[in-house]
């Protein structure tokens, strides 16, 4: 029985041409804790003890304090490329601390907060940033595609969107294993543009897939804002396009960040059907470093949102609830900044991967054709150590 | 003439084309108000207002399939993709759609106004997502032309002839070279011949043909060579759909060697192809086997990128190589 047929039958009949206009549809926003750490009136809060909630709030001075040591760190020329993700921490942070470990965590780039939460400690970060040869990727990305199959977080692809529909056929097969497990799925308000975002949220509405689809709405894709970027109601009115229920969320909110996808991953097991969250934000920070942010947008402009900086807010918070005081504050950022600093120290020196790595992992095993091109350039670079001093040393 | 790197040479070819025809457009991810983000199209927008040099959304797709259809209405539009890495979404749009148009429909509408600029190549530690080089992708598509400039003076010639051309080109700008390579550029219109391929030194002993920004390493690779005694020709074929098997035909019919260098892994990249039609046409004048210096058949790395890329002195020894047969 085809089931839409009912849906379109349920309309009001009209007799002259009757327009709707997306923006017409009011989207209410989760709005949950306020800048001064105090509670809305009414707001029900999310499941979260001062456990939980010391961990999240270490996490998000972590990912604070590792951003900023890393901008510095690539102006002083020891590291290539850097991407912050400052003003957004609380979208990624949140998301994982509602979700279970075994959930899978599939982001875009600037989602490096949820893997944090997740525990990839500091030395694999830097590892990974600084491709040396302790690299989980084997040092083949640029800096910040992290990834960890233990900790259930695919590894990032800088091409965009292109985990969107991934989730859902990743969620598809969760579910059909009958496993208690969803996906999240972040992705930005730019590559919701993408084609593949469409594909996506279609399938998973079409198929039931269990996933959380999460956008970071951040206002700017590089330098394009998103009023260039699409002229609907947000990302979130698209989801009630596709027959997805649908949240749009404060971003710098973390208790509504929590709120929701807590929520949402009840529904998305329960109901075995995708949810879709828009997470109002702002890219306080440069798109990456590569980028200056001073050619497109003001200063005042910036400033509106960092006086809504949600680690602020969650300190607020818990020191409104007596989890936290000043003086832990100030040793938690001491205490951070210098371990990141030592931690760069070391992973800079730390070798790079061997040669062998470069013909790894394209297949499964390192087929004849390949392994000729390997040999011959052992041989070539045997010829010529002073040019490649990085591998040359090492070569049997 | 004036000192011009390679983006401002693109810049400096865009703003002629939209200065010349008011339906010449200029858009894409970033392209508009920032410039891209390494700012070809640097204050055209500024130029020629808001309708004809925009951003885009964020979709290739989008970006190829908007062009076509303004192409085939008959505007000019000059489609930017950020990387060449990213220009895959638009593949469909590109392979099944601009490349078919005109034949499919017996020339009834036609997008030979199109042209595709797209960065692309390595050497800037992108790793695998910002250094790609997809030339064959593309010259393996009946219905589009492919060039690739190497300098600032190519780059200002080709691309004006692209964009004139009335056929969708594909432009691949050897993105290394932006701001690294800079040279003489008249400032008034000139166009370059698509097609045809370009001598960049004459030499008695061996050809090396290459384009883009590898044509650098094959220059690096002739002056050793020279110090060896050995006499390189380098041709920079400038454009890969069509190519001018005639040129290089005749050069290698005079060395009896050629060596072809592609930043792309070597399966299947368009230096098989040359082999194949050169040594059909040379047979007789060979002296040795033609030889191909490309990238390995992997992704392309970021940690080993230096031993990966097709350098000078790979190109060097496949010379002596050659000479020594």
């Amino acid at each position: 029985m085809n089931t839409n047929t009912n849906s379109y039958e349920k309309g009001q009949v009209v007799h002259t041409p009757t327009f709707i206009d997306g923006h017409s549809v009011d989207i209410p926003i989760l709005k949950i804790l306020q800048q001064d750490g105090s509670v809305y009136d009414g707001a029900q809060l999310p499941k979260i003890d001062q456990t939980l909630a010391t961990k999240v709030y270490k996490t998000l001075a972590f990912h604070r304090v590792l951003d900023e040591r890393m901008v510095a760190a690539q102006r002083q020329g020891r590291l290539s490329f850097y991407m912050t993700a400052l003003g957004e921490e609380a979208t990624t942070v949140g998301g994982a601390a509602a979700l279970e470990p075994q959930d899978m965590i599939m982001g875009q780039y600037r989602e490096q907060g949820a893997l944090m939460f997740r525990g990839f400690k500091l030395e694999q970060f830097m590892n990974q940033m600084f491709s040396n040869e302790k690299d989980l990727g084997k040092g083949r990305q640029m800096p910040i595609h992290y990834g960890s199959s233990e900790l259930n977080y695919m590894t990032i692809s800088s091409p965009l969107g292109t985990q969107i529909p991934q989730a859902a056929g990743y969620a598809y097969g969760q579910k059909l294993q009958g496993k208690d497990e969803v996906t999240i799925c972040y992705f930005g308000e730019g590559a919701a543009s993408e084609g593949d975002f469409h594909a996506g949220l279609n399938m998973a509405a079409v198929h039931g897939a269990p996933v959380i689809f999460f956008c970071r709405n951040n206002g700017y894709a590089i330098s394009t804002p998103s009023d260039e970027q699409y002229k609907g109601n947000g990302i979130a009115s698209r989801g009630v396009g596709y027959g997805i229920k649908t949240l749009r969320i404060d971003g710098n909110d973390i208790l509504a960040v929590i709120k929701a996808v807590q929520w949402a991953r009840e529904y998305a097991l329960a109901e075995k059907a995708p949810v879709i969250i828009e997470a109002m934000s702002y890219r306080l920070g440069a798109h990456s470093t590569s980028d200056d942010p001073s050619g497109y947008r003001t200063r005042e402009e910036e400033a509106k949102w960092q006086a809504n900086d949600p680690i602020l807010r969650m300190k607020n918070w818990l020191l409104a609830q007596d989890w936290w005081n000043e003086e832990q504050d100030s040793a938690l950022f001491e205490g951070l900044r210098e371990e990141v600093l030592a931690a760069v120290k070391v992973a800079e020196k730390i070798a790079k991967p061997e040669l062998r790595e470069l013909v790894t992992d394209v297949y499964d095993d390192v087929p004849e054709h390949i392994e000729k091109q390997y040999q011959e350039l052992v041989e070539h670079i045997k010829q010529y150590p002073d040019a490649y001093p990085v591998t040359s040393g090492r070569l049997k | 003439m004036a000192q011009m790197n390679l983006l401002q040479a693109i810049n400096n070819a865009l703003d002629i084309a939209m200065a010349e025809d008011d339906s010449t457009l200029c858009f894409g991810e970033d392209v508009g108000f920032f410039g891209g983000v390494f700012r070809a199209t640097s204050g055209l927008q500024e130029k020629y207002g808001k309708t004809r040099c925009f951003n885009t959304p964020l979709t290739e797709q989008g970006i190829i399939g908007f062009a076509n259809g303004l192409a085939a209405q008959g505007s000019r539009p000059i489609a930017e993709i950020q990387f060449a890495d990213y220009i895959f979404p638009a593949f469909d749009q590109i392979v099944n759609e601009s490349a078919k148009f005109r034949y499919r429909s017996g020339n009834e509408f036609n997008v030979g106004k199109l042209t595709i600029r797209t960065p692309y190549g390595g050497g800037i530690a992108g790793g695998l997502y910002h250094s790609q080089s997809p030339e064959a992708y593309f010259t393996q598509t009946p219905g589009l032309k492919v060039v690739v400039p190497r300098n600032p003076y190519q780059a200002k010639g080709l691309l004006l002839a692209a964009i004139r051309d009335d056929n969708p080109v594909v432009f691949f700008e050897p993105k290394r070279l932006y701001r690294a390579s800079i040279g003489e550029v008249p400032e008034e219109d000139y166009q370059l011949p698509i097609g045809k391929a370009d001598i960049v030194q004459t030499g008695s002993d061996i050809t090396l043909l290459a384009w883009g920004a590898q044509m650098e390493i094959m220059e690096k690779a002739a002056a050793m060579a020279s110090e060896a005694g050995i006499s390189c020709e380098v041709v920079d074929l400038r454009s890969l759909l069509p190519w001018d098997l005639e040129t290089v035909a005749n050069s290698v019919a005079k060395t009896g060697r050629l060596i072809i260098s592609h930043e792309a892994p070597i399966t299947g990249g368009f230096a098989g192809e040359i082999a194949a039609s050169v040594q059909k046409e040379c047979f007789l004048n060979l002296e040795s086997p033609i030889e191909r210096i490309c990238g390995l058949d992997t992704p392309y790395p970021l940690a080993q990128e230096k031993e990966y890329v097709a350098d000078h002195l790979k190109v060097f020894e496949a010379i002596k190589r050659s000479v020594n047969f």
